[in-house]
């Protein structure tokens, strides 16, 4: 077992998450070496390509061929095995970011012990590493416990600092929405006998692991399918190039393999080629640090493609508990009076609502308060459905409209015309209109309401220009639920919902070709969770739905859903904006290196020299060391990832077109005349 | 330019253009099997056919079937092509007593016909028989083009589908593309054609004796018929060796307009077939836009380059206003110009002016029209699927670029996709430059060049890049019926038909089995002045980047040789 001292490795690791790049590019540049192994480059076939060609021409140093010095032909390659680095280097970066947060939570876990229950009852000590699902362990207060799981008898405090960052600890308990446990966070009280659902290797941080580690990292859909594209190209310039030496030949004249190795490498698309997995890793990265864990990268890319999210009110849109928002004397009754007899009956009530009511009242009007000791409190009943207090002989008490009126003994029809009139118009705004009387008296009434998140409504809006439906669930009725959906600004509502209710949408919703997202946390929500094409499992929910969902969120906040969509985008924009650039930047290399190659076969191509560049050899050069360079410089940018504003998708394409198409087009020229003149001001070609 | 030459253009592009949205939908409606204006004539026609050969008009395949099909029946229709160019010697309808093919030449011939390449390393008057004109290369004018008809309205039913292995039946789409598509329109045009006095007979050659003296054999033949399908199914292959140049073939201007419109008349149509598969015409108009802006931008270079003086003759006592050299008087060069581009847009290749004799900048359109594999209008189904496979790189990359799993049309592009979509891109790099470098390398195919420098190079280009398009137009001076170049020539057609049609039926079966999302504002739109730029730009860039240095060491190495003169 490990003990109860803090672990160092565990408190700091929501300030190791956020390392500063400058603490991680040292062992990346020497990553940037160790990856030069073919068999790791297996996985990005157009960087294995640029290795093979920097082999190549470094042998070739030693040929001494026609045309071309050895000084050249060194330098050629040495930009070669340049390019290798630079693209191994942003991988290796992009890996370190997410792996010094995922090491710092293992290290919480080795040596970790798990008290086993064995077959007749009593408990073995074993390693956590060994425990499979299905074991059931006991876990005491103040230890780790070994492993996700789901708790099967018991109630406790959990700290779940280590993976949340947050901490306060939370109530977990058996037989409930609160039964689900992660590995690696700490029992505080009590004791907890938790079955295990995970075998080694699939755990939580397991798959945190994963996903930002490139050498074990799945490749997401999309992903592949660009994979595959460049890996087309890279044989179409193979075949373009390979040609060229036998129509030199008809023309009578030879050209020089170091030059075509060049040529070969400035074509093929190398910034791309060589920052795809950078792309892929940061982008888990940035999911990690938003401490959201996806099952798979397969997820992160559909939840850019959802068309309709499924969000629960409650905790979502709204706050989750009614709150006061006003107060209607009944005719004849004073504001202070009613203020009083609704704050004294709230007293004693504790449920948020009663709390609000007494937050908003003391705010506007302080009064002297009897203590808690003197009241004697008349908790909620189903039979009365009434609360409040009684006090110095005074009877008070708040409840719902009707109940409060069987209580006073009277009936609608009863009520002062102008209350009835405001009790109704709370009731159609998708309020709760509570009556408060004191002493056979009818007060007035208190407005509650559900109270929308701030900004949420904007969230919405933007959602809906990047084409993304919004659906409110909740299980009020379809009046009150209109109301709210109206203030929050969702486009639809699924009033009354029921579990059944939820997965039939979602398939309705799916059966018209659309991808839809939800969360949920309830074992209920379960197999909503699985049907939708991204299910956001919250990390306090159940372990049913935590397993259905694909994506689990550690804060359990359901808002997150919207950043994931984000992050989703952010992945697909940034590969397509650099393959789009990669492309560009072929026309100018061509401008570039095509006239110096055939400058001694036809002299008259000269004029295709637009970039009027110094000489062949400072032509090929320039190409070749822009195209090194452009890797580095994008680094950033894989890594940060394209922000994607909130427009429309012709809006955003235009505008991506314009600086990766466009700009793709116009700076290598821009950057290999700059480079031509600094290699021949330098004197190296 | 004067005048006429304008009025000429004009003609041209509205008599394209101005039937082509209802003859989309009379195509969409004939190949689905709805009622069209000729149901009730070829009706009864079609259920003979099916009668014939026992075929359940309803009966749908997958696309592996449909595959299994089509190359059954091409292999079957090569076999038997074959055998009959062999054995026309003793086959009917042969008064000019000429002899069976030698095997090279005949199994070139097959594959070329079958293909829709309709290359020729022969001529036809010295050559062919009326039988093999006919009964061997005469059918496959009709039914290649309607293979990729069908292949193409695979395609359509694969986006337009949805959660379905059904694509269609091969051989109900073949007869109705055939009977409906092909047929009439050849009738009319061959009746258009005899009237500007197109031989159309089975009367042996006429011996005539010139004013010189001289005895000379005037071949006659069968002609209309076959020029009529030669033009309209994008075939090209020419009943005389000159092809369309033969005062026989195209005997006046009204017989150039109606030749040079047919070319392109039914691939424009096909267009609007598209759109009335998807429901949604817009998505024709769109690609039409990008097919034109790379036409008109062809022609217009095209005419500038051949407008131009050759800067050969600047200083021989010659008069001379534009190079008329290779080309027919008859028609000049502004008719020579459109057809060149028109006849290498679309996959057809039959010629009425040598494209050997095109100045070096002229040469450059019609090569790299060809280059692109053919998708400014394209062949008869094969141009469209090809621009579609376009639309899907340029969707793909736009996809992405707006954060989305790319979609066309509401189908996902996802890796089976794109593996076959990098398969076809792979064709013309492959069969162009490939087969291309290895004729330059070889000693024996290189005898074939008959020119030096980078106008011998134009040719060998120009030869494998024509057949590997299947469009078949010859730059003349290239000797090209030699056992290497029969066999590879015959290779590259093979590889350019093929290469395609099956990566696209399987494509079209992929995509029939996806849902259809339903289009939003999260969906860019396909049709708009964005879409067609960036469709333009792909088609150029892709085009662009894979053939400028063969381009830079043929025709562009000797244009800017003249210049420098």
């Amino acid at each position: 077992m490990t003990g109860n001292s803090q672990n160092p490795a565990l408190t700091g690791a929501p300030q190791q998450a956020r390392t500063r790049l400058s603490a991680l590019w040292r062992p990346a540049l020497v990553q940037a070496f160790v990856k030069l192994d073919p068999r790791q480059l297996l996985r990005s076939p157009v960087m294995l390509v640029v290795e093979l060609t920097a082999v190549v021409t470094s042998l070739l140093c030693f040929v001494p061929a026609q045309g071309v010095s050895t000084g050249l032909a060194l330098q050629i390659a040495l930009w070669l095995w340049f390019t290798v680095l630079f693209a191994n280097f942003a991988e290796a970066l992009a890996e370190g970011r997410g792996k010094a947060r995922a090491d710092s939570l293992k290290a919480g876990g080795e040596g970790l012990r798990a008290r086993l229950r064995t077959a007749d009852g009593s408990y073995t000590s074993v390693a956590a590493s060994s425990l499979r699902r299905g074991d059931l362990v006991r876990v005491e207060a103040g230890e780790l416990i070994p492993g996700d799981g789901e708790i099967v008898e018991g109630i406790g405090a959990v700290n779940e600092a280590a993976i949340t960052g947050e901490s306060a600890p939370v109530i977990r308990e058996s037989d409930g929405d609160r039964s689900a446990v992660t590995g690696n966070t700490r029992l505080v009280s009590d004791w907890l006998l938790v079955r295990i659902s995970a075998n080694p290797g699939e755990s939580t941080l397991d798959r945190m692991i994963a996903l930002v580690e490139g050498a074990k990292r799945q490749k997401t859909p999309n992903e592949v399918a660009l994979d595959i594209l460049l890996i087309g190209l890279t044989l179409i310039f193979l075949l373009v190039v390979a040609t060229l030496q036998p129509f030199a030949r008809f023309a009578g004249g030879d050209l020089p393999l170091v030059y075509l190795v060049a040529l070969l490498v400035t074509l093929i698309p190398t910034t791309i080629g060589g920052l795809l997995s950078a792309i892929g890793i940061a982008g888990m990265d940035r999911l990690v640090r938003l401490n959201v864990i996806a099952k798979s990268g397969r997820a992160v890319e559909a939840a850019g493609d959802v068309h309709v999210l499924l969000l629960d009110k409650t905790g979502t849109i709204t706050f989750g508990n009614r709150r006061c928002s006003a107060l209607f004397a009944a005719p004849g009754v004073s504001a202070m009076a009613l203020a009083e007899g609704a704050l004294l009956a709230s007293l004693a009530d504790d449920t948020p609502e009663g709390k609000s009511i007494v937050d908003y009242l003391r705010a506007l009007h302080p009064l002297q308060e009897p203590a808690r000791s003197a009241v004697t409190a008349v908790p909620f009943s189903a039979e009365t459905r009434l609360s409040g207090i009684d006090w110095n002989g005074r009877v008070l008490r708040k409840g719902a409209v009707d109940s409060v009126l069987d209580f006073l003994g009277r009936d609608r029809a009863s009520l002062a015309p102008a209350l009835a009139r405001e009790i109704d118009s709370i009731a159609q705004s998708g309020g709760t209109p509570l009556l408060v009387c004191a002493d056979g008296e009818l007060l007035g009434a208190v407005h509650l309401k559900d109270v929308v998140k701030p900004g949420i409504r904007q969230r919405f809006a933007e959602l809906r220009t990047l084409g993304i439906r919004t659906v409110m669930v909740t299980g009020d009725n379809p009046l009150t639920a209109a109301a709210i959906a109206a203030e929050a600004g969702v486009d639809d509502v699924i009033a009354e919902a029921t579990p059944e209710k939820k997965l039939q949408r979602i398939r309705q919703e799916q059966a018209e070709g659309k991808l839809v997202a939800m969360c949920g946390d309830g074992a209920n929500d379960a197999p909503a969770l699985a049907q939708a094409d991204v299910g956001m499992a919250m990390n306090d929910g159940t372990q049913a739905a935590r397993e259905a969902a694909n994506l689990v969120d550690l804060d359990s906040d359901p808002t997150k859903l919207l950043d994931v969509v984000r992050v989703g985008k952010e992945l697909l924009v940034t590969r397509g904006a650099l393959t789009t650039f990669s492309v560009a930047n072929d026309v100018a290399k061509y401008f570039a290196i095509l006239p110096a190659l055939f400058s001694g076969l036809y002299p008259q191509l000269g004029l295709l020299n637009l970039m009027q560049l110094h000489s062949p050899q400072s032509a090929i050069l320039s190409a070749i060391v822009f195209n090194a360079l452009i890797i580095v410089a994008l680094i950033p940018l894989a890594l940060r990832g394209v922000r994607v504003q909130a427009a429309d998708a012709a809006s955003l394409l235009r505008r991506n077109l314009l600086i990766y198409g466009l700009g793709g087009l116009i700076a290598p020229f821009l950057g290999i005349k700059a480079l031509d003149m600094l290699l021949v001001a330098a004197g190296l070609a | 330019m004067q005048t006429s030459d304008y009025w000429q253009l004009i003609a041209f592009f509205v008599l394209v253009l101005a039937p082509a949205p209802w003859l989309g939908r009379y195509l969409y409606r004939a190949m689905e099997g709805e009622r069209t204006l000729l149901s009730p004539l070829l009706g009864p026609l079609e259920r003979g056919c099916y009668r014939l050969c026992g075929l359940e008009p309803g009966a749908a395949q997958d696309w592996k079937a449909y595959a299994a099909s089509l190359l059954v029946f091409s292999l079957a229709s090569l076999l038997l092509l074959f055998a009959i160019l062999l054995l026309q010697g003793v086959l009917p309808l042969n008064p000019q007593k000429l002899a069976g093919l030698e095997w090279s030449l005949a199994l070139n011939t097959a594959i070329s016909f079958v293909s829709n390449t309709n290359w020729q390393a022969y001529s036809g008057e010295s050559t062919l028989s009326y039988f093999s004109q006919m009964l061997g290369l005469g059918v496959q004018n009709f039914v290649s083009p309607a293979v990729g008809l069908a292949v193409l309205t695979v395609f359509c039913r694969g986006i337009a589908r949805r959660s379905t292995r059904e694509i269609g039946n091969f051989w109900v789409d073949l007869t109705r593309a055939t009977l409906y598509g092909m047929l009439p329109l050849c009738l009319l045009l061959a009746l258009l054609l005899v009237w500007q006095g197109v031989p159309q007979t089975f009367q042996p050659y006429v011996d005539a004796l010139t004013l010189q003296g001289q005895p000379q054999g005037i071949p006659l033949g069968p002609a209309a018929s076959q020029i009529a399908i030669k033009q309209l199914g994008t075939n090209g292959g020419g009943f005389f060796g000159v092809n369309s140049a033969h005062p026989f073939e195209n005997p006046t201007a009204w017989s150039n307009l109606f030749e040079v419109v047919s070319i392109l008349l039914i691939p424009a149509a096909l267009l609007f077939t598209f759109g009335h598969y998807v429901r949604d015409l817009r998505q024709s108009r769109a690609l039409l836009a990008s097919m034109l802006i790379v036409f008109v931008i062809g022609l217009g270079l095209t005419l500038y380059a051949e407008y131009q003086p050759n800067p050969l003759l600047a200083g021989l006592p010659i008069e001379q206003a534009c190079s008329l050299e290779g080309k027919e008087s008859r028609f000049g060069i502004t008719a020579s110009s459109l057809w060149a581009v028109t006849t290498t847009a679309a996959s057809n290749g039959s010629v009425n002016a040598m494209h050997d004799s095109f100045s070096a900048l002229g040469s450059l359109m019609p090569l790299f029209n060809m280059m692109l594999g053919e998708v400014i209008f394209g062949g008869v189904g094969a141009g469209l699927y090809g621009m579609l496979l376009f639309v899907l790189i340029a969707v793909f990359l736009a996809g992405l670029m707006i954060g989305r799993t790319p979609e066309y049309l509401g189908k996902k592009l996802e890796a089976r996709e794109v593996r076959l979509l990098v398969a076809t891109l792979l064709v013309m790099p492959v069969g162009a430059l490939v087969f291309g470098a290895l004729a330059a390398s070889l000693p024996g195919p290189l005898a074939s060049v008959s020119n030096p420098g980078p106008h011998g190079f134009s040719q060998i280009l120009y030869a494998y890049t024509s057949a590997s398009a299947n469009n078949g137009s010859a730059f003349a001076g290239f000797g090209a019926n030699t056992i290497y170049h029969n066999l590879m020539l015959g290779l590259a057609m093979l590889l350019g038909r093929f290469g395609y049609l099956l990566p696209v039926l399987a494509i079209a079966g992929s995509l029939a089995q996806k849902k259809r999302a339903p289009l939003g504002s999260d969906s860019f739109p396909t049709h708009g002045p964005l879409f067609v730029t960036l469709l333009t730009l792909t088609i150029l860039l892709v085009g662009g980047l894979t053939f400028l240095p063969a381009l830079a060491l043929g025709p562009l190495a000797e244009h800017l040789s003249l210049l420098g003169q």
